[in-house]
């Protein structure tokens, strides 16, 4: 790996030697360090169990949710140590947006927009309100489609509009970095080349990191691409270069489509 | 050729043949099934619909000499069940306010901690519980309220008998109604920040909530004819009882009560009448609520 990949200036995010193990000792991220930089979009490919997903969890300490996950390494987030946040300052700078929409069942659009408020129960007065749940959703330009309905259940809407939802759930807490694990896996075209032109759009204001299986996609909205091959992070450069020229044979043989 | 046609042909009638007695036979079956559910709201409703009224609700039950004389005169029998009534109210209540809040959090308890050996012995003995008889149940609250703390037959602790019964039904329903959310949902609210408890009390309950209410309303149908429990803990009472540490009555006690006494036989059928509605009632709400969240 290039020595410029890791050492970046004042990079949004810096991994370093991040291991995750779900079994003691069977290590699913091995090794990773990786400067990310701001205001960009940075993918993270590789084959099925390589280890992306674990890897993007790693950030918001999601893993903190399950008993004997083992993180070792450090992630410095804006120049913080993220074990050194509390939780709920570290996910409102790294939020995160899944696979799946999931917009909560029982709350509005309105509502869901605003979770992060109001089940952490952070008061806003009602026109601060208002202002976060438009800008959020005009950030991810739902809210001409949904401005008359914000008070129906976010799960009345399509797929990919449930999923920009999301990603305005994840805006509303006006975070530093987005990360998104493959969220577009589940939509159709159209959904998802919406939320592709949203994502260039995002990156004047926020610093993301996606994870994505669609090798186009990277192609198309990324700037910088990560390959990673069975828990280590095998290349990382601009996207343009990797996919013109990538250095290591396993990268080359992954874009090509020889595995994976 | 000509014979195998023939063969087809005959197989052909004995197949539509079979094809229709069983058709017959599920249908008989079927109808054994729901005749008892119809042939006893059929006779309640005939033996017991002229002793309702406003008075059968607010009024408490004649002795047997008020019943004798008006069953002589060939009238109804005068007064109501209201002891009846507002002592099964109040022990419902008061099972559901103890069974309610522990059985959610046992449910909690086993979502959260699937493979746990603590969990799973809770679990298993939440199922034993559910099989052991009511009487034996009215038994330890007796041996538990009746003599050490109430010292004497008491409403409470009949509740805490009736309580026993609803747990396991709360327990599972919760549990299960919890593992139907998606594990997507919890992980949203954890992504924003929202700590454990809160995740629990504000996402997966209200996710759930139809689910629970189910389970609790399924719960209190369970207990709202129970009649063995009681007759070793709350006893019953003549009058209106509003004191957790007396005796008080209960519809199905009350049942019990006049079927003893053969000039009071006629309540029998409206008691009875009144207390299938309520149970006939939860049962739909539970089931409507539980339909429509499907
Ligand atoms: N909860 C878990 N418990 C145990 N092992 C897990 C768990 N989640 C993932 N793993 C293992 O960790 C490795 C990396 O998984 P991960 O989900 O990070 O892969 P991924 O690159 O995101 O794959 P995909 O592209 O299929 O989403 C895999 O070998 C997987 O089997
Ligand atoms: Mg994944």
């Amino acid at each position: 790996m290039k020595e410029d990949s890791v050492n970046i200036k004042d990079p949004v995010l810096s991994i370093r030697n991040l291991s995750v193990a779900y079994d003691k000792g069977n290590y699913a991220v091995k090794d990773v360090s990786a400067d990310i930089k701001r205001n960009s979009v940075t993918a993270i490919m590789g084959p099925s169990g390589c280890g992306k997903s674990t890897m993007l969890r790693a950030i918001n300490r999601m893993h903190e949710l399950y008993e004997n996950i083992e993180t070792k390494g450090s992630l410095i987030l804006n120049g913080k140590d993220i074990t050194d946040m509390p939780t709920i300052q570290l996910r409102r700078m790294a939020g995160m947006v899944f696979q799946r929409p999931n917009p909560f069942p029982t709350l509005s659009i309105y509502d869901n927009v605003i979770a992060g408020y109001k089940l952490n129960g952070i008061r806003l007065k009602k026109k601060e309100r208002d202002e976060v749940v438009e800008r959020s959703l005009r950030d991810v330009t739902l809210w001409d489609e949904v401005k008359d309905t914000l008070h129906k259940k976010g799960t009345f809407l399509s797929g990919g509009q449930q999923q920009r939802l999301c990603i305005a759930r994840a805006l509303a807490f006006d975070p530093e970095v987005i990360l998104l694990d493959e969220p577009t896996s589940a939509l159709d075209p159209v959904a998802t080349s919406k939320i592709e032109d949203l994502l260039v759009k995002l990156k004047e204001n926020y610093s993301i990191l996606m994870v994505t299986h669609n090798m186009s996609q990277a192609a198309r909205i990324s700037d910088y691409s990560m390959f990673m091959y069975l828990g280590e992070l095998v290349e990382y450069g601009k996207t343009k270069d990797m996919f013109t020229n990538p250095k290591d044979r396993r990268t080359e043989e992954y874009l090509t489509g020889k595995f994976g | 050729m000509n014979s195998a046609a023939k063969i087809t042909a005959a197989n052909l009638s004995r197949r539509t043949l079979k094809d229709k007695l069983f058709k017959g036979l599920v249908l008989f079956l079927s109808l054994i099934t729901i005749s008892p559910i119809v042939l006893i709201i059929y006779k309640l409703v005939e033996k017991g619909y002229r002793q309702i009224s406003l008075d059968f609700i607010i009024k408490t039950p004649p002795n047997t000499f008020e019943a004798m004389t008006a069953l002589s005169n060939g009238e109804l029998i005068p007064g109501g069940i209201a002891n009846g009534i507002t002592g099964t109210l109040l022990m419902v209540v008061l099972a559901s306010v103890i069974a309610i809040p522990v059985g959610v959090i046992t449910g909690i308890y086993l979502y959260e901690n699937p493979g746990k050996p603590l969990a799973n012995l809770t679990r298993n003995i939440s199922d034993i519980l559910q099989g052991v008889p009511s009487i034996v149940l009215g038994l330890i609250a007796y041996m538990w309220i009746v003599k050490p703390i109430t010292s004497g037959f008491s409403a409470l602790a009949g509740s805490v008998s009736l309580s026993i019964m609803m747990l396991p039904m709360i327990v599972r329903s919760t549990e299960e109604t919890l593992k139907m959310i998606p594990q997507s949902i919890k992980e949203a609210a954890v992504a924003l920040g929202v700590p454990y408890y809160k995740v629990i009390l504000r996402v997966l309950i209200p996710t759930g909530f139809s689910g629970l209410l189910t389970g609790i309303l399924l719960g209190i149908s369970r207990i709202l004819g129970e009649t063995a429990p009681l007759m070793l803990t709350a006893l019953g009472s003549s009058v209106i009882n509003l004191d957790i540490t007396k005796p008080t009555s209960a519809v199905p006690l009350l049942i019990w009560e006049f079927y003893n006494d053969p000039n009071m036989v006629d309540l029998i059928w409206s008691s009875s009448l009144l207390l299938m509605g309520m149970v006939l009632t939860l049962n739909l709400v539970s089931k409507r609520i539980a339909a429509r969240t499907k």
